[in-house]
């Protein structure tokens, strides 16, 4: 059970256990942007779940070829907002009024008006480093050992090269079957993925 | 993204709008684009970066003299006197703080209005807004004059119990300030990641390999990251939008919280920020004439991308123009002797050479970008750049010195004269500024490659639907198995 939930998780930042075999996955690769879209809903309407794409830049719908929602990234935001703002609040009212009070000219030792620019400075602060912090998070990042690592070919990603791969631990996933669907999908090259563990 | 139009006009399909221009000249594949901004990374280092870094490392170490002397001295090596407390060290900082303005303005503000012409010089915007601020900070941190407590600056539980306090501006701007250092160092490095990844794929070299892996973190392209990065990046600009618009108004309350004629009008946090985004603008025509030209990415950085911060250089400075004119009247209207003493001593009085610099760079100057085959010549625009930066040093002068050298005692009135060290250090962060930008240049993608990818027409993935070289389902399900 929490193993499934665990495997869950890792699945959604695209992290992939390897099967019996030490067999990480599939990967195809396409010839433009296009392919790789066409392929993405194909694979996703087959019935596979398990699969990613990658590609030098965001491909437009290419969320919605492969069935994934919207990113959750927006309530971390929210929520370090939240956070930046009730700290900027407390730490003014505390200091200012409790354990260091300083008369000036007799104006109020807390009040909200001359607290605005901080408030409004830490919120900014806490959603950015939320934001940043929560999409790292999110995307299993930072990843130094990706089995993808081991292709050649999967060099090309970063310039010009747009692949497809399919999870060995996808319910659906065949060595046999789902090769032989990649290559009626398109895919101009692929190669089945080795994670050897302690190599 | 897909209508019936663009479907039977796929050259077109990437482009928002409506353009004779394509934002990507010379008809670049994916590779070219790779090629063209990583290759500038990778190759021997060319003489002239050498002696460019020579010249600007010199300079910059100008500067830490310049502050070791301060600091064993103190700042009575400057030429701050009695009413004016207040001279370069707080001219420079707002002078460069400005100069950051561009980069967030370019890469968020432009962002959010889905401006695609951006992402040809937001990185580079970026990193001048990093460097600009860090010579911002060096003044805050060197002018407090027991520079060994700077850190009071910072709420830091201490053992005498001590707190800043909140309800000072200059407490505002440290925040201020300091968050926008943070914010945009996250952003810009968010923004290179994929690039960074780029780089490290490339590399043949062990260590560099693992050194752009590190950074890189990992960054395979996915796109269930892809999923979450965009919505990051997204987020981020919307809260660099408001950040900028506040850093400098911020800023501005360190005067227009004062009591100072000349100091004290509402006018300030617009009129700062509009004069912020007119110098900062500035700094990037000035910086990326020379170096698109030095690395030959004109295709990627394009006489219409120039042409239209031309236009933005044009917009904001008759903005700054009209708030000089504004603050005029306002003083003129207002009644108050002190406050018409002060504008009429700033136009007519000693510091009439300033003040009459300002004007002519900041309104004058800019106007001639009316004209079309100016605003589009790289000449002019070189050199009208240099004005503006000029101007928009001087006004920062203007605004701190002749309000403060004539106060309300005329017992007290005198002329602020900089001294050497003064000077000296100013041009210092120059060198400090050019050092790290030049690093940058060496070192880092100086284009956005993935987001320049992503704009071009092929990046669109119905581009191909209909123009034959695609492998849309239908055509790829009829040819069969063909790997």
């Amino acid at each position: 059970m929490l193993k499934n939930l665990a495997s869950e998780v890792k699945a959604s930042m695209g992290i992939f256990e390897a099967d019996a075999d030490d067999n990480y996955g599939i990967l195809a690769e396409f010839e433009n942007p296009g392919a790789l879209y066409h392929a993405a809903q194909d694979v996703h309407n087959e019935g596979y779940r398990r699969f990613d794409t990658y590609s030098p830049f965001p491909i437009h719908g290419m969320d919605k070829a492969m069935g994934l929602g919207n990113s959750k990234v927006g309530y971390l935001t929210l929520g370090g907002g939240f956070f930046g703002l009730a700290l900027a609040t407390w730490l003014q009212w505390w200091t200012g009024a409790i354990v260091y009070p300083i008369n000036v000219s007799g104006k109020p030792l807390f009040a909200i008006e001359p607290s605005i620019p901080i408030m409004f400075e830490l919120t900014i602060l806490f959603a950015a480093a939320a934001t940043v912090g929560g999409m790292l998070v999110m995307n299993g990042l930072p990843r130094p050992f990706n089995p993808l690592f081991y292709s050649e070919r999967f060099q090309k990603v970063t310039d010009d090269g747009f692949f497809l791969a399919v999870a060995a631990n996808d319910k659906k996933f065949n060595l046999v079957e789902t090769r032989t669907f990649l290559e009626r999908m398109g895919a101009v090259h692929i190669e089945v993925i080795k994670d050897i563990p302690n190599d | 993204m897909s209508t019936a139009s663009t479907a039977l006009q796929p050259e077109t399909s990437g482009a928002d709008f409506h353009d004779e221009e394509p934002l990507v000249s010379g008809n670049m594949s994916f590779h070219d684009i790779t090629e063209l901004v990583s290759h500038h990374t990778e190759k021997k280092t060319p003489r002239a970066w050498l002696l460019a870094f020579a010249v600007a490392s010199t300079v910059m170490s100008l500067l830490l003299l310049m502050i070791a002397y301060l600091f064993w001295n103190g700042v009575g090596v400057w030429g701050l006197n009695n009413p004016v407390s207040w001279g370069y060290a707080i001219v420079n900082f707002v002078f460069w703080v400005g100069i950051g303005h561009a980069g967030t303005l370019i890469s968020a503000i432009l962002f959010l209005f889905r401006q695609q012409w951006r992402t040809a010089i937001n990185r580079t915007a970026e990193a001048m807004t990093i460097f600009a601020v860090i010579c911002a900070l060096v003044f805050p941190g060197i002018h407090v004059g027991r520079v060994w407590v700077a850190y009071w600056m910072f709420p830091i539980p201490n053992q005498m119990g001590m707190w800043p306090q909140f309800r000072s501006p200059l407490l505002w701007d440290v925040f201020a300030v300091s968050v926008y250092f943070t914010v945009s160092l996250m952003f810009w490095y968010v923004g290179m990641i994929p690039d960074l990844a780029t780089l490290r794929d490339r590399s043949s070299k062990k260590i560099r390999q693992k050194v752009m892996g590190v950074l890189a973190m990992g960054w395979t392209g996915s796109n269930r990251h892809w999923r979450n990065y965009e919505k990051a990046y997204l987020l981020l600009a919307a809260l660099a939008t408001p950040l900028v618009l506040s850093v400098h108004s911020v800023v501005s309350f360190d005067f227009a919280v004062s009591i100072v004629p000349g100091w004290h009008t509402t006018i300030f946090p617009p009129y700062f920020v509009a004069g912020a985004i007119f110098s900062g603008f500035a700094m990037v025509v000035t910086l990326l004439v020379i170096s698109r030209k030095v690395f030959g990415i004109e295709n990627i950085i394009t006489i219409k991308h120039l042409e239209r911060m031309n236009i933005i250089i044009l917009l904001t400075g008759s903005m700054v123009g009209f708030a000089y004119i504004t603050e005029f009247f306002i003083a003129w209207y207002s009644g108050v002797q002190y406050e018409q003493y002060a504008f009429i001593n700033r136009a007519f009085g000693p510091y009439a050479w300033a003040y009459w610099t300002m004007m002519s760079c900041n309104l004058l100057v800019p106007q001639l970008f009316w004209f079309k085959k100016l605003r589009r010549s790289i000449v002019v625009m070189f050199v009208i750049s240099i004005f503006v930066n000029i101007g928009m040093w001087f006004e920062r002068f203007v605004i701190v010195v002749t309000s403060l050298h004539r106060d309300y005692l005329p017992s007290s009135w005198d002329y602020y004269t900089p001294t050497a060290v003064d000077v000296l250090t100013f041009v210092g962060t120059f060198g400090l500024f050019f050092t790290f930008f030049l690093l940058f240049l060496r070192f880092l993608p100086m284009v956005a490659v993935s987001e320049v990818k992503g704009i071009t027409p092929q990046a669109n993935p119905h581009f191909y639907d209909h123009s034959g070289d695609g492998q849309s389902v239908e055509h790829t399900v009829e040819t069969g198995e063909n790997s």
